[in-house]
Order: structure tokens, then sequence, then C-alpha cells
């Protein structure tokens, strides 16, 4: 299937509709399905929160605009709905948070190698770092407040070891701002990029102020408030690497092509073929969607949208275990920090700087991702289960 | 086959993904040291502790019109703990109304099994517990008490049995899983009663602990009801045979109750050790 992302009109918004029983559809089974086919629904979910959440803020500030965003966003929010509500319900908050967390390494892995700045790919392994510790954590919580393995919902494509620990990643604000490209020369796919990764670490912040104070373990309570500040840390950093000089029409535009783009990549790796359809069928709305952003673009600005709209779309996210990639950028990057928008060796962090005390001050009566993962290897079945002996088929055997 | 555990495509073991698996013990396995210390998790929640309580009872909306010994009673220390007892009975059994709903939808698409509950037996339990709710709606209004409070021990018990509705409003859960939750919540209820005519007897309200232990021996045959209904979907589904299932109370035409017995079997043999 070839996608031209500045000529095909997909759905008409007109045909956009649903009904409650559309909306509402069987989720994909926790058990069965492919730990994948759950990354993508936390993805795409993120997705179109961020498409809802940009139409609004461009909606207050463009009055002319305003009924084109509200009939995109309506038809947005309906996706968004379906979507999030594939997840299943014997899915608790904490396994749910395991997936997001997986999202967010594996996904950032992806676009951290389909990325052609070089500034702009260390960024995402950076973040990359940071997401791998938090999954970490919280699968040493899942492990030791619940009993529960973090590896049901992994099915084993994803580590989990410490990356660069959640408590040294508490950084002044200052900090946490990177250069941002250059909108006249940045590939199309970076720009992709930055707003996939932006809406992934957005949804994660807001899932976790939500879920946070529904544990009733203080131990989860302070967890989750360490990582949901560290996960507003990377929506300051991922939205700091996209242009400000870019138009609200522009931003729109590229908005509805990054939703074409992630939805073409999820259609084209689904392995459940019911979901497969749903990825499909969207995909075509946000072709429509593109279709209606384009011409005001055009209208508006009097511009070619084939000045910012690539005709091809980039090679899909790759929704698949990255673990060799992630390993590599574990052993060579695990010690960087940053300084301002840079990246430096730990041993070349000024001794006097902004992110230090603010740390000092957070960490002040302990570290709750210390803490809770305090000498926690993971093992699959638990710590609490005999050591594996790393191949559970001869072990199944063995028993 | 509708109550039926079937064999199929589940990833969550290591053992479906043998490759990726060895992969993630190589990664896990160097990390030094592992240790089983939660010592510090232990200290965050110790710190916590004494923090703040769930909440209270509240007091009598009034004590006019009760008698002399509801006065008496709701005097002194152990009022709140009665009150309390009464409304966390009051909300379960007003939950499980909606539990046995929950069953009734079911059982209307999936219908039962060999041995298993037929919708007039659902519908019983489903009385009984409304009837129990309303006697306890009775009790809290005749002690001048709000019956629509919810009070810590309510609470709680509502808390630890949060994920009842969720197994039985799955429609994915056959009538078997949803037999799995009820058997919970029918222990649940049956220690509850226990606690509260025992609670009763030892405050000396003679009457109201012998309306209670009526209900508790109403909740023993909910609980051994729903436990034989589930030991012989069970064993039906893995084709043996189930031992000591015998009591059944199937609400005859009259309207009168009546006790039939199940065929039970008796034990060959020993089962082999595996």
């Amino acid at each position: 299937m070839t996608i031209d992302l500045r000529k095909d009109t997909g759905v008409p918004l007109s045909r956009q509709t649903f009904n409650w029983r559309e909306l509402v559809q069987t989720p994909y089974s926790k058990l069965d399905d492919d730990a994948f086919t759950r990354v993508r629904v936390v993805l795409m979910n993120g997705i179109e929160a961020e498409a809802v959440n940009f139409g609004h803020s461009c909606a207050r500030m463009n009055q002319e605009l305003r009924r084109p965003l509200a009939e995109v966003r309506r038809a947005e929010h309906f996706q968004q709905t379906l979507v999030n509500w594939l997840n299943p319900p014997d899915q608790s908050p904490l396994e749910t948070t395991i997936a997001y967390e997986q999202v967010a390494v594996e996904v950032t892995a992806s676009v951290a190698q389909n990325e052609p700045d070089p500034y702009l790919a260390q960024v995402y392994r950076f973040g990359l770092l940071e997401d791998f510790d938090h999954l970490y954590r919280y699968s040493a919580l899942m492990d030791r407040l619940l009993g529960k393995d973090a590896n049901n919902i992994l099915q084993s494509y994803t580590d989990v070891v410490p990356g660069r620990p959640t408590s040294e990643e508490h950084r002044a604000p200052s900090d946490d701002l990177r250069t941002s490209y250059d909108a006249e020369k940045a590939a199309a796919v970076s720009k992709m990029n930055a707003l996939t990764i932006l809406a992934a670490e957005q949804q994660a912040q807001n899932y976790y102020m939500n879920i946070g104070p529904q544990h009733s373990d203080p131990v989860a309570r302070q967890l989750y408030a360490e990582i949901a500040a560290v996960k507003e840390q990377h929506v300051t950093q991922y939205e700091s690497i996209i242009d400000p000089k870019e138009s609200w029409l522009e931003k729109w535009v590229l908005h509805e092509a990054t939703e074409v783009y992630n939805y073409y990549s999820c259609m084209e790796q689904e392995t459940n073929p019911r979901i497969k359809t749903i990825w499909e069928q969207f995909l075509d709305y946000e072709l429509g969607h593109l279709a209606v952003a384009r011409d005001h673009f055009e209208k508006h600005e009097h511009r070619d949208a084939a000045e910012i709209l690539p005709a091809k779309l980039p090679n899909p996210i790759s929704f698949d275990s990255h673990r060799d990639f992630i390993r590599k950028v574990l052993q060579r990057e695990v010690d960087l920090r940053a300084v301002g928008p840079e990246f430096v060796a730990s041993s070349q962090v000024p001794a006097r700087n902004p992110s230090s005390s603010y740390r000092k001050r957070l960490n002040a009566d302990g570290s709750p991702s210390e803490m809770v993962a305090a000498g926690y290897r993971m093992n699959p079945g638990t710590e609490l289960s005999p050591e594996s002996k790393g191949d559970g088929q001869k072990e199944r055997r063995a028993r | 086959m509708k109550h039926q555990t079937t064999m199929g495509m589940n990833r969550t073991g290591v053992a479906s993904s043998p490759r990726h698996a060895k992969a993630l013990y190589d990664a896990s396995k160097r990390i030094k040291k592992p240790s089983l210390d939660g010592h510090g998790i232990m200290q965050v929640r110790q710190a916590y502790v004494n923090g703040g309580e769930l909440g209270s009872v509240p007091p009598p909306a009034t004590l006019k019109g009760l008698g002399k010994t509801f006065i008496e009673l709701l005097k002194g220390e152990r009022a709140p703990v009665l009150i309390d007892r009464l409304c966390e009975r009051l909300s379960s059994e007003r939950s499980a109304v909606r539990l046995y709903d929950g069953m009734l939808a079911k059982y209307d698409v999936m219908g039962s099994w060999p041995g298993g509950p037929t919708r007039e037996e659902i519908e019983h339990l489903r009385s009984e517990e409304l009837e129990h709710f309303r006697q306890l709606h009775r009790e809290l209004e005749s002690m001048g008490t709000d019956p629509t409070a919810l009070t810590p021990a309510a609470d709680v018990t509502s808390v630890a049995l949060m994920g009842l509705p969720q197994v039985i409003s799955d429609p994915r859960t056959n009538l078997h899983q949803c037999f799995e939750a009820m058997l919970i919540a029918e222990q649940a209820d049956y220690g509850f009663w226990e606690v509260l005519a025992n609670l009763a007897v030892e405050m000396r309200h003679d009457e109201m602990a012998g309306r209670f232990h009526r209900i508790l021996a109403r909740e023993a045959r909910h609980l051994s009801l729903t436990k034989s209904w589930l030991v012989l979907g069970v064993s039906a589904s893995a084709g043996v045979r189930a031992f000591g299932q015998e009591l059944s109370v199937r609400p005859s035409t009259d309207g009168k109750r009546r006790r039939t017995t199940r065929k039970s079997t008796k034990r060959r043999s020993r089962p082999r050790a595996r």
C-alpha cells in the first residue's frame, strides 16, 4: 500500500461516524495477544490524545480554524476512545504501566535508529535509557508489592535491568531544554519522530498522574510521583526539540501526517487481524484529516503543503524487540548527563550546577526508585521463584 | 465447551519465547548481588502508618422514638463497632444483589453445566441477598442510624472485593469463572455474618442475634451451593468425577424450597500422586 501524504484524501470527515457499539469493541487478550499489539494500542492512544490536545490549543489561538479543528477533533476523540478501550479490563493499572514503559523503550529505540539528525538521535537515546530504568523500577514494584511478574506483560521482548538510575534523572528545568530542529532544514521524519515520542511521553505523564494516587501502598505512591516527575521532564525535553517557528497550521499538518505515519506503521505489523482492520480504517480517517489540514494550510498560508510534507512515508516504526541496540546504548551512554542542551560524561558536569542541588533536595529523604529496587534482579516468575536456567522450555522439561 | 478452559496461544510465560527469554535472563544475570531484602520498602511503609485513618462511623441521626434498649446500646464504646459492622453487611449484601444480576445476564446467554445452577437458583440467591440488605436497612433505621452512610468496615470490604464485579461483568469470562468470583463473595459473606452475629450475641442483643443467626444459616447454604456448583463444573470440564457434592436447594413450583440430593460419587481409590 503506497501512501501519498500530499495528495491522498482518505475518508471524508462526514463519513467518520461512530455508534457506541462500534466504539466499545472486544479488547485484545492480555494473555494471548502479542505484546506488540498492546504496545501499538498504548502508543496510538497517546498519538490520538496529542491530536486532541493540540487541536484544543490551536483553536484557542486561531479564530478562523475553530470550526474545522472542532470537526476533526471530534473524530480524533472517538478514535482515541475506540483505541484506548481495546485495553482489557483484566489488565491492572500497574500492568498497563509496564506496557507504557515498554512503549517508551521499544518505540523510542526504533525512532532513535530511524532518526537522521545525529543530535536528535542522541536526545532519543538519552531519554531511552531513562525510560528503560523506569521499566526496571516498576517491575521491581510489581514483584515486591503484588508478587507478580512484569514479564507476563513484556513477553521477554525487553530486558529488565537498570538504565540511567531514576534517582539521577531529576534535573533542573534548564537542563531539560534541548536545541530544536530547524523546520526549514529538518527531514519530515525528524518532525514526525518528535511528535510521536512527545505524544508517548505526554500520555505516560497523564496516566501516572491519574493512577498514582489509586495505589494504597506508600512506596507505590512515591514511585509514581517520582517517575511522573521525570515524564514531565521528558515532555519538556521532547517539545523543546520542535521548532517553535513552525506556524500553527504547519504544526496541524504535521500532527495529521504523524498520525498517518503511526497508523500505517501499526497496520503493516499488526498480528491480530481484527485490530489490523481498525488500524486500516483509522489510517484512512487520518488521511481525511490530513486533507482538511492541508487545504487550510494552503488556503491561509498560500503555501504548497509539499513544502513540508514528503510524498512518501518514511520507513515504518519498527514494533519489535530492540534489545541489541538498547544494550549497546546502555553500555556506551548510561554515564551521560545533560548540561543545558548538551550531553556530557558525568565526570564533566560542573561541580556547581542547578540539577545537582535540585536532585539533592528531591532525594533528601530517600529515593523511592532506589529503595523499591534495592538488590532487585528480575527473574522470570518473580524473584521468589527458583532461579531460572535461562531457557524456559528446558526448565519446564526439567520440572 | 463454552464453560471450558482451552489450550491456545498464551504468550505470558518464558517458554512461549525461548530465544527472547534466554536473552532476558542473560541480561538479568549481569546484575550482581540479588537480594530479597525489603528493608527499605518496609521502612517507608511503616513511616506512613498512623499518618491517617479511613474515616469514622456517623453518630445516630436522632435518638427520638428509640426504645430504651437501643439508647443504652448506642451509649458507650461498643456502639460504633456495631454500627460499622451493620453498615458493612448492608453494603456487601447490596453489592451481592448486583453481582447476581451480572450472573443472570451471563447465565441467559451461556446457560449452565451438568449439576450447575438453574436460573431459578441464581434468582433465589439474589432474592435472599436483597432480603438481607433490606433487613439491615431496617435494623439501622431502628437504631436511628443512617443506612446510606459508608462506614470504614463497609469501605474496607468493598475495596477488598473490588475485583469481583470486574470478573463477573467482563463479557469474556464464562459462568464458571464468574462462580469463582462468587465463591470469594460468599466466603466473605459467611465470615462477616459470623462476626456480626457473634457481636450481637456478645452485646446481649438477643432478638437481633436471633435474626442474624437465621441469615447466617442461609449464607452457609449459599456458600455450600456455590462451592458445589463450582466443583461440579470444574470436574465436568476436566472429565473427572466430583466428590461429596450433595446438596442443592431448588425452589419448587409451589414456592416452597425443597432439599434435593445430588447423587454423590463414592471415592473408589486414592487419586494417583503426580
